[in-house]
């Protein structure tokens, strides 16, 4: 069978398999449209937090990142799995227990204000516009690519889709194909890797294989040490990254992923308390298994790759090197007019420049294993592109209908006797389904017309989430004292400060500034961390100068805190 | 029954002072800090230090995580009889 073939008939597949459980799912409260009824089964609501998490990003790229940078990859591996820690250690549990629809909720509650409501439901939408764009953008790419669509067409099927799943199922709906992309997903990312692990190093678990030796009886990793040494890079499992830098960046990624709105609300889909600490566990069983692989495919794709290519004839190339330079993510530029590759560290003997995107995706094409394999990983792509979208745009919905529609705006008109009586909720119901229709256009269009700053925005919504949400949620919890003044005073100092330091050293703006100008020599990816400390720090002073919260809060903090009914 | 509540609490602040203390120095700790001391020791064919950054961090999140589950059901169970 031609590959474009089986491409067609799996992804054909997958997508009537979620179409199919979106009907069967249909949504008519909206207890079930934003949290599912909280009916979901702990083991199922792992998966979804799985498959919602683990991004197009997640798949393609961490992988080929850390093929590159080695050792400085931890940060992610590390930053985007201990996250799930303090997410079921210090958020879940007690954010079930208060038992209300989205995060926007307990904050506004918590914090007996509207307006620190109306600063949360801001910091949701940011955080999840940032993110979306991204997806939307991956799903056009692996159409293009695969099935040679037109990158604009392929992000058109994938709103399609994700607009009827989302509008008809609302967060009953998302979770159970959540549950369906994970289980594709993860499939399609495990089996190329075992193969390549086999054919290595005769493990077929990647996890051993990368640390087990090849058919000449050297590990790999020595193997690969002494090849990066050969060409000039420096040595994979050390970094080059600055100790400090790596220290901050893994913080303000964990922080970061413990403060996402849309991770967060899987939470509040289940039963009971125990439930949620169950689902945490679970959600990061299933992630691991895809962050440990991860690594391993990384070493085994920059061995095979730099034995194929390094010192070869160029005339003597696969016919995948030839593919993937039509893509124009692979360039060999011959320098020297030998006709053979040098691939060096050096820049101006370098010829071959190698796109971070190819090493995934590539590798079942470098490893020669068959067709399906191939199409199996472009359905996994897409899989892990839909379901983070369709979290996202769930909370993006949710912020609108309920958090400022039903809570900000419908009181304030009944209040005014513009409207006679609070939204109801079937109108709440139709509210949460056009703006997440228009939450799906406008990802859409976002994905169609990427803005420059995509890539960079994505680390700021790690570094938002980490300066805004966590230290406010976790006081909230955790500090009876916290009244409404320091949470928001601190959420402002924290996403301000933030966002102050992404567009001086991001983009240029407040006079700019390069790595000698970094605080204490922290990047801009890491700086989240000392914004969160910001805001700890100002939400904790600001709260003991100002009046104690009333007694029906710290009632509710004391409730948060005792066992489940 | 409040200071029933009361201990319920402190029991719960003395798992997680534990645990995150574990997660610490897993991560942080064994992961960036101490990576370069750990490298110099080798098993299997990993270096210890590179080990505990890209796959031993991960491992014990999973468990901890899972052991919480664990003390927690059981303090669960103990405080509502």
């Amino acid at each position: 069978m031609s590959l474009q073939l089986s491409i067609w008939i799996i992804i054909g597949l997958t997508f009537a398999l979620y179409i199919g459980i979106a009907i069967w799912s249909k949504t008519n409260s909206t207890s079930e449209f934003y949290i599912a009824g909280k009916g979901v089964n702990p083991i199922a609501n792992g998966m979804a937090t799985a498959a919602d998490w683990m991004s197009a990003a997640s798949f393609i790229s961490m992988a080929g990142i850390i093929s590159f940078v080695g050792y400085d990859g931890s940060v992610y591996l590390m930053g985007w799995t201990g996250g799930y820690v303090l997410l079921a250690l210090l958020l879940a549990p007690y954010l079930r227990k208060f038992g209300k629809f989205t995060v926007p909720d307990f904050i506004g509650d918590r914090y007996y204000s509207n307006t620190a409501r109306t600063v949360a439901i801001f910091c949701a939408l940011v955080v999840s516009f940032t993110y979306v764009a991204g997806q939307m953008r991956g799903v056009g790419i692996v159409f293009s690519r695969y099935l040679e669509v037109d990158i604009n067409n392929g992000v058109f099927i994938g709103m399609g889709i994700v607009l009827f799943y989302a509008i008809l199922g609302g967060m009953k709906g998302i979770t159970y194909t959540q549950v369906a992309q994970y289980c594709v997903l993860i499939f399609a990312f495990m089996v190329p890797a075992i193969f390549i692990s086999i054919q290595m190093t005769g493990n077929p678990i990647p996890q051993l294989g990368f640390g087990s030796e090849t058919q000449d009886g050297v590990y790999l990793l020595d193997k690969l040490n002494e090849l990066h040494k050969e060409l000039g890079f420096s040595e994979y499992t050390s970094g080059e990254k600055s100790k400090i830098d790596v220290f901050f960046i893994t913080a303000a990624l964990m922080i970061g992923t413990a403060g996402l709105p849309h991770v967060i609300v899987r939470f509040f889909t289940v039963k009971k308390v125990s439930d949620a600490r169950k689902s945490a566990g679970w959600a990061l069983l299933f992630i691991a298994i895809l962050y440990t692989t991860a690594p391993a495919i990384a070493v085994f794709a920059r061995t095979n790759l730099i034995e194929t290519v390094s010192e070869k004839n160029y005339s003597d190339m696969p016919s995948w090197f030839k593919k993937w330079e039509e893509t124009e993510l692979l360039k060999f530029n011959d320098k020297n007019n030998d006709g053979i590759i040098q691939y060096l560290e050096d820049e101006k003997l370098n010829e071959l420049t190698i796109d971070k995107d190819i090493m995934v995706m590539a590798n079942p094409e470098i490893a020669q294993l068959p067709n399906w394999v191939i199409a199996l990983l472009a359905a996994g792509a897409l899989a892990a592109a839909l379901s983070t979208a369709a979290g996202l745009l769930l909370v993006i919905s949710s912020s609108i209908s309920h958090d400022l529609i039903k809570k900000i705006i419908s009181p304030k008109l009944v209040k005014r006797k513009i409207l006679k009586e609070d939204i109801s909720e079937k109108g709440e119901l139709i509210a949460a389904r056009i703006s997440a229709f228009f939450a799906v256009l406008l990802a859409g269009y976002f994905g169609i017309n990427p803005p420059d700053f995509v890539a960079a925005t994505v680390a700021l919504a790690f570094g938002l989430a980490a300066a805004s949400f966590f230290p406010a949620i976790v006081l909230g919890i955790f500090y009876k004292r916290m009244n409404k003044e320091g949470a928001i005073s601190g959420m402002i100092i924290g996403i301000t400060s933030m966002l102050f330091y992404m567009l001086k050293f991001k983009f240029g703006w407040f006079g700019g500034g390069d790595q000698t100008n970094w605080f204490l020599g922290v990047s801009p990816e890491g700086f989240g961390t000392i914004a969160m400390m910001l805001n700890f720090a100002v939400s904790i002073l600001v709260s003991n100068f100002t009046k104690e919260p009333p007694n029906e809060i710290k009632k509710l903090v004391e409730n948060l805190r005792t066992p489940d009914e | 029954m409040k200071e029933k509540n009361k201990l319920y609490w402190k029991k719960n602040l003395g798992y997680l002072i534990v645990l995150l203390s574990i997660w610490f120095v897993v991560s942080f700790g064994f992961g960036i800090l101490l990576v370069d001391q750990l490298n110099l020791i080798e098993f299997y064919g990993f270096k210890l230090g590179f080990w505990f950054a890209q796959q031993g961090s991960i491992y014990t999140f999973v468990i901890l995580i899972f052991i919480y589950i664990y003390l927690m059901n059981k303090l669960d169970k103990e405080f509502k009889s």
